[in-house]
C-alpha cells in the first residue's frame, strides 16, 4: 500500500473540517472566521484575476526557451532587475503569486530569482509614506535599501542551499 | 501572367487562414493550460485564506505586545517569530509595530516583526509547499527568517551610526 503526499485538496478538507468543527463548538466564533475569510475573499479576488490574465499572457508569449533567457542561469543582471522590480509591484498577498512563480519555475526560472521576487515584496510603493509616517524616513531609506540588498543575498542562498540549480 | 495571379491570390487567402488558426489554438491551448495550473492551486490558495482567517480570529494583533520581554537579545527573535506566524496586510504590520514602539518595545525588535511579516509565511508554508516544493519552502522561509534579524541589526545600527 502506497501513502500519497497531502495535497491542497487534502489541507482543504481538514480546514473544512476544522471549520465544521469550530460552528458546533462555538458559533460566533465561526461566524467571525466566515465574515473575516469572506472579507480576505473579495479584496483577493481582484488580484488573483490580475495573476490569472498574467499567466495566460505569459503562457502565450513566453515559452520555455524565452523564459529561460529572461529568467534562466544567463539570465544576468536583466533576470535580477525582473525579479526585483516584479517583487516590488506586485501587490496582493504572497500566496495569489504562486501559481505564476511555479508556472515561471517550471520555464526555467531560476531559483535565486524566485527567493529574491518573494522576498522584495517587502517592499511595498504604496506604503512607503505610512512606514515614514511610523518609523522615520531615515529608518524607511535605511530598511528599504537594506531589504533589496537582502533580496539578493538571499535569492543567492536560497538557490544554493535549495540545489536544483539552473538546469 | 494572366495565371499567375488568381494561383498566387488562391496562395495567399490559404496562408493567411493558417496562421489564424494557428493563433486561435496557441491561445485556446494557453487559456487551458492556465486553467489547469489554477485549478491545481485553487484549493491550496482558499485552504491558506481559510486558515488566516482563523488564526485571526483566535489570536488578536493586542496580544502580540505581550510576549515581548524587554531583553534586547530574545526580543528580536521574539518579534521575528510573531513576525512569522502573522498574517494579514502590511499595513497592519506598521501599525502594530508603531504600537510596540509606543509601549516600548525595541526598534531590533519590531524591525525583525515588520520584516517576518512580509517575508516569512508559516501559515502559507502549505500553499507554497505545494506548488513550489517542500524543500524549496522550507530552505527559503529559513533563509528569510535569518535575512530578516540581520536586516533588524543592520537597520537599527547604521541609523545609530548615522544619527546617533
Amino acid at each position: 500500500m502506497t501513502i500519497r503526499a497531502p495535497t491542497g485538496k487534502h489541507f482543504l478538507v481538514l480546514l473544512a473540517a476544522l471549520y465544521i468543527g469550530l460552528a458546533v463548538a462555538n458559533f460566533d466564533l465561526f461566524l467571525r472566521a466566515a465574515a473575516v475569510f469572506a472579507k480576505l475573499l473579495s479584496s483577493v479576488l481582484p488580484v488573483l484575476a490580475l495573476v490569472l490574465v498574467v499567466m495566460s499572457l505569459l503562457n502565450l508569449a513566453i515559452q520555455p526557451r524565452m523564459a529561460k533567457k529572461m529568467l534562466g542561469k544567463g539570465s544576468g543582471l536583466k533576470g535580477w532587475t525582473f525579479a526585483l522590480v516584479g517583487g516590488v509591484l506586485s501587490s496582493g498577498p504572497i500566496y495569489v503569486w504562486y501559481p505564476l512563480i511555479a508556472d515561471l519555475r517550471e520555464k526555467g526560472m531560476r531559483d535565486s530569482l524566485v527567493s529574491a521576487f518573494l522576498y522584495s515584496r517587502a517592499i511595498k510603493m504604496p506604503m512607503i509614506p505610512l512606514l515614514i509616517y511610523y518609523f522615520g524616513w531615515n529608518f524607511t531609506v535605511i530598511f528599504t535599501l537594506y531589504l533589496l540588498i537582502f533580496s539578493v543575498l538571499n535569492g543567492l542562498l536560497v538557490e544554493r542551499l535549495a540545489g536544483r540549480g539552473d538546469e | 501572367m494572366k495565371d499567375e495571379k488568381p494561383r498566387d491570390g488562391k496562395a495567399r487567402k490559404g496562408d493567411d487562414t493558417k496562421p489564424q488558426n494557428a493563433k486561435s489554438q496557441k491561445i485556446t491551448a494557453s487559456l487551458k493550460k492556465t486553467a489547469t495550473s489554477f485549478a491545481r492551486t485553487f484549493p491550496t490558495l482558499i485552504g491558506v485564506m481559510l486558515f488566516i482567517s482563523l488564526i485571526l480570529v483566535l489570536v488578536p494583533s493586542s496580544l502580540y505586545g505581550k510576549v515581548f520581554t524587554g531583553n534586547e537579545i530574545l526580543d528580536p527573535l521574539i518579534g521575528a517569530v510573531i513576525g512569522s506566524v502573522a498574517a494579514g496586510n502590511p499595513i497592519t504590520s506598521y501599525i502594530v509595530g508603531g504600537e510596540l514602539i509606543d509601549q516600548g518595545v525595541s526598534l531590533l525588535a519590531v524591525t525583525a516583526f515588520i520584516t517576518t511579516w512580509v517575508t516569512v509565511g508559516v501559515l502559507q508554508l502549505p500553499a507554497e509547499a505545494t506548488m513550489l516544493g517542500k524543500r524549496f519552502a522550507l530552505i527559503r522561509n529559513g533563509a528569510a527568517f535569518i535575512s530578516a534579524v540581520l536586516v533588524a541589526i543592520l537597520t537599527t545600527v547604521t541609523l545609530e551610526l548615522i544619527w546617533p
